[in-house]
């Protein structure tokens, strides 16, 4: 397939259907608690009725409280650009792109905080200190994990890195199954999910990304909310990877495999979110500490098996 | 004058290394003639002086970075130039080499960008107090840098060491009047001495093995040093250049000095002249020669400690530059892990792993000089605009302060190590080379390697919210003071930062350019540098990775103006849930902001705190007081040095004062010294 119309079909996949799974985590949680809850398709509609909307901008705001969204979208999209959606390897594969993949999340999340912290309100200035401390708290998990899986597959690609085959199950099911509980936690941190976060109140007790971007109104708020939304499709296409091997098959066979297993990881995410509590804060802190303990262990190990 | 050209390639490189060598020459001269000029004017035309000595070293500058650009990109021979001014027990033996004029580069191109800052900075200030001499002593610790890095004897390079220091120390003491800024300076004073204490030590352990004890550095180079002395000089280079560069734990003059001296001082000293510590590292590892793996991994474990401890004391100050400061010893931190790991590459023999550790060093340090010194013009723009640096006295300037506000940002997210700036270049380099380490080197080391990969993460998202902090709560949100009298900075520390700005983005725009730089210092450390293709690549793939994320940004912005058109857009107040009376007090505080962090890592803090509660049903008086010490000083640093003066002291029993005590004392050591002699002595 040539490489522009492979561009196209990667970007059109991160933009179209990446909504999809906030709605289907939000239909499970509805599932769960006895509701009908949402269509699966609400997401769509939100974005839609946002853009058509004006803003109300804070006279305490600057150029920052703007440009945090435009900022935040962006990268998260050159951050989606480097995973692998069509085919075995992403439109830009590099060596070392695995940097730039979780850098490019950082400064999407620089953006959000300063943005927030623009608007000169307590809340969204708890949101920031809280999100500056918690993400501080789980790049070395993430980092950890990716490593382990680099070191697997002997390449520092991200393309590289997420071609898992049944090999790999195999032959190191322990450490597959630790690096994947590991980045499940990893993903229910970044996208502030339960336990971590509660995406669905407003309530100064349990918010960080919501508290954050609460000022932002109309399209700043659909940019924001597409932003939120390409970023769990990314993670929930990492864990599906990381768990359902790749197959030799045609590029459109795989793609189909890996929405369908970032769809039921959306699924699982939904259960998590319904059958968990939010943790308190100082919990928190252990919660992540100890998921870096246990993707140094999975490095360890993977270490010296294969020495 | 004799110049030597050596490895001549062809009959023309001697004329054109004449012709570089000269200009360097010609830009050292400016700088001195700068100097004298703004002093000799004398107090009646102090501002005119100012002028004189600033464009001297602007101009002088500007040619340096121009020269040794040149012959970083077109690399000639290496020079070697002896002039017959006699040193004592040394020569003035100056030479050129590819590790000297990259540091070269770094010195011009900061010293120029600040020099220029400089003119608008010292200007601002009170025209009752003489500020040429500033700009004498500026351009002084220029050539003091330059003049280190030129430096191939011993005594030679102690000397510049010690010009060096002196400037700079009468630059942080130069607002004298103040008791902590002559505090600061002492501080300064006896951690710089001793570093040269221990550096005079080193040299003399190197010298004394030369056949005619000589300390040029030639010598140096030919002798091959057995193992203990080797590791001693190590040591004794890592104590001597670490208590300059601000490696852990050697770093406690920073927070204090740093802060002291005037915006452009600090630009300099944080951006240059610390790397001058880690310039005198690197020609150290060259001339004792066999380098030894320990050496790697006990820079790496410094750098790391260096890294993480710098920042989290940065997350608990209020003052500005002092922030700025525990950020250096961060930057540092990672320089030192660069090169730690370049060591661990060299011991083993593996090349890649060698090259990526000392080029990701090697561009960390002329991009955290870039973006150090920014960061550090900004506070000075604060500084005179606002006349405070304490973040809770600060807030919303952006509105009054817009280029200052914009540098600060662009300088914010490059120490963060964010794309598409070029942190993110140097770091990534090292990243990359950790995993090449954790894949290519066997056993202690490989475990080093891969401890560098959650370490550096920790320290990139520790740095972040150090930045969002700074930038955060001093930029935006609502005054916590009044505005009122806040004004931008003047026209030519505008001009300063925006060119600073543009230099961090078109290094990561261009990443390849940046690598050619570091081409000729990777040939002086590494005997064959050896790069894998793949990396090479991906370099440029950083560059067009910036290049995408600029445009999509750009893309993005169009889109949101283009769907904004037409809608309804007001003005409203914060919602803040609904509150009907926010105030500025209201938002978080320099403190507040990292407490979740710091809470996380409460035996890595010290504080000292007084606390008087309100007392009864009318309380007059309560009193709470906070103040953060640096936990290194504290726990570690204070405890020992009383612990050593403590046995000092019981020595002072010695000392009665007794007339009669002394002379038996001279009669003993007679006796002694009797006694040895006829037992055997000096033959």
């Amino acid at each position: 397939m040539p490489h522009l119309l492979r561009a196209v079909v990667h970007v059109a996949i991160l933009f179209f259907l990446s909504p999809l799974l906030q709605g289907v985590v939000a239909k499970t949680k509805a599932w769960f608690a006895g509701r009908r809850g949402a269509p699966v398709w609400q997401p769509y509609a939100d974005l839609w009725r946002l853009l058509h909307k004006g803003a109300v901008y804070s006279p305490s705001t600057s150029w920052v409280f703007r440009a945090g969204p435009v900022i935040s979208l962006a990268s998260v999209v050159t951050a989606g650009l480097l995973v692998p959606l069509w085919g075995s390897a992403s439109v830009l594969a590099f060596p070392g792109d695995i940097i730039a993949f979780a850098y490019l999340l950082g400064l999407a999340r620089f953006f959000t905080m300063v943005a927030a912290l623009d608007t000169g309100s307590s809340f969204e200035g708890m949101g920031a200190s809280r999100e500056a401390a918690f993400s501080a708290m789980v790049e070395p998990a993430l980092f950890l994990v990716l490593g382990t899986l680099a070191l697997k597959a002997k390449t520092f690609t991200l393309s590289g890195v997420l071609v898992v085959g049944p090999a790999d199950w195999h032959f190191h099911a322990g450490v597959m199954i630790l690096a994947l509980l590991v980045l499940s936690v990893v993903l229910l941190v970044e996208n502030s999910r339960i336990p971590f976060d509660d995406p669905n109140t407003h309530l100064e007790l349990t918010m960080i990304h919501e508290v954050m971007i609460l000022d932002h109104s109309g399209p700043d708020l659909a940019f924001l909310e597409m932003a939120a939304a390409i970023k769990l499709f990314l993670f929930c296409t990492l864990v599906s990877r990381v768990a359902v091997p790749f197959s030799d098959g045609a590029d459109w066979w795989n793609t189909l495999q890996l929405l369908l297993g970032s769809v039921a990881v959306a699924v699982l995410v939904g259960i998590v979110e319904s059958t968990m509590a939010r943790l308190r804060l100082t919990r928190v802190f252990h919660a992540l500490v100890t998921t870096g303990a246990v993707a140094a262990v999975t490095l360890m190990v993977l270490f010296i098996s294969g020495r | 004058m004799v110049i030597v050209a050596r490895e001549e390639k062809e009959n023309g490189w001697a004329g054109v290394e004449a012709v570089r060598v000269s200009f360097l020459g010609l830009s050292l001269v400016l700088l001195t003639v700068g100097a004298i000029g703004a002093v000799a004017l004398g107090r009646s035309r102090d501002r005119l002086g100012v002028w004189l000595g600033s464009v001297m070293a602007v101009t002088a500058c500007a040619m340096g970075v121009i020269i040794s650009g040149w012959m970083l990109l077109v690399p000639g021979v290496a020079v070697s130039v002896r002039i017959p001014w006699s040193l004592p027990l040394g020569s003035f033996h100056l030479g050129l080499d590819g590790l000297s004029v990259f540091f070269l580069f770094a010195i011009f191109l900061i010293s120029g960008l600040a020099a220029m800052y400089g003119i608008g900075y010292l200007l601002a200030h009170s025209p009752h107090t003489r500020q040429a001499p500033a700009v004498a002593l500026f351009n002084l610790l220029v050539v003091a840098m330059v003049l280190v890095t030129l430096a191939r004897d011993g005594v030679l390079f102690i000397m510049a060491w010690e010009i060096m220091f002196l400037a700079s120390y009468f630059l942080v003491t130069y607002d004298s009047a103040r008791r902590e800024v002559r505090r600061a300076g002492f501080i300064y004073l006896v951690a710089s001495h001793l570093g040269v204490v221990l550096l005079m030590l080193l040299f003399t352990v190197l010298a004394s093995h030369t056949p005619g004890f000589e300390f040029d550095f030639d010598a140096f180079r030919q002798i091959k040093y057995p193992d203990p002395i080797s590791s001693w000089a190590f040591l004794l280079a890592l104590g001597a250049f670490g208590v300059k560069a601000g490696t852990w734990p050697l770093h406690l003059w920073l927070p204090e000095a740093h802060p002291a001296a005037p915006s452009h001082v600090s630009s300099v000293m944080s951006g240059v002249m610390i790397k001058m510590g880690i310039y005198g590292l690197l020609r150290t590892i060259t001339l004792i020669g066999k380098e030894q793996a320990w050496w790697g991994i006990l820079l790496v474990v410094l750098g790391i400690i260096s890294g993480i401890t710098g920042l989290l004391q940065a997350l608990a100050q209020r003052d500005l530059k002092r922030l700025l400061a525990y950020s250096s010893i961060e930057n540092v931190g990672i320089i030192s892990t660069g090169i730690g790991l370049g060591l661990l590459g060299q011991t083993t023999g593996q090349e890649t792993v060698a090259t990526l550790g000392y080029t990701a060093a090697l561009l960390h340090v002329l991009n955290h000089g870039l973006f150090k010194g920014l960061l550090f013009q900004a506070a000075g723009s604060v500084l005179v605009g606002t006349g405070r640096r304490n973040i809770d006295h600060l807030g919303g300037l952006i509105h009054r302060m817009p280029t200052t506000a914009l540098a600060f940002a662009v300088g914010a997210v490059a120490v963060a190590g964010l794309p598409p700036l070029n942190g993110f270049v140097s770091e990534s380099l090292l990243y990359v080379g950790a995993y090449q380490g954790m894949v290519q080197l066997s056993g202690r080391l490989a475990v080093v390697a891969v401890a560098i990969l959650p370490t550096l993460a920790l320290i990139g998202g520790l740095a972040t919210a150090v930045f969002v902090k700074a930038f955060g709560l001093s930029f935006l949100g609502l005054p916590r003071v009044p505005l009122r009298s806040v004004r931008e900075a003047p026209v030519l520390m505008r001009a300063a930062m925006a060119m600073g700005s543009l230099a961090c983005l078109l290094i990561a725009v261009w990443p390849t350019a940046a690598f050619r730089l570091v081409q000729a210092p990777l040939g002086a450390l590494v005997t064959s540098p050896w790069f894998p293709p793949s990396v090479v690549a991906s370099l440029s793939r950083l560059g067009q990775l910036a290049g995408l994320l600029l445009g999509l940004s750009a893309v993005t912005a169009g889109l949101r103006f283009v769907v904004l058109r037409g809608r309804d857009v007001r003005p409203g107040p914060t919602w803040a849930c609904g509150y009907a009376a926010p105030s500025s007090r209201m938002q978080y505080t320099a403190m507040s902001f990292p407490q979740p962090l710091l809470d996380a890592f409460p035996h890595l803090f010290t504080w000292r705190r007084r606390f008087q509660a309100p007392e009864g049903y009318f309380p007059r008086r309560a009193h709470r007081e906070e103040r953060l010490v640096d936990v290194t000083a504290e726990r570690v640093i204070v405890p020992a040095v009383r612990r050593g003066l403590g046995a000092l002291t019981a020595l002072r029993v010695l000392q009665s004062g007794l007339l009669q005590a002394y002379l038996l004392y001279i009669l003993m050591t007679l006796a002694l010294l009797l006694g040895w002699q006829l037992t055997g002595g000096l033959r």
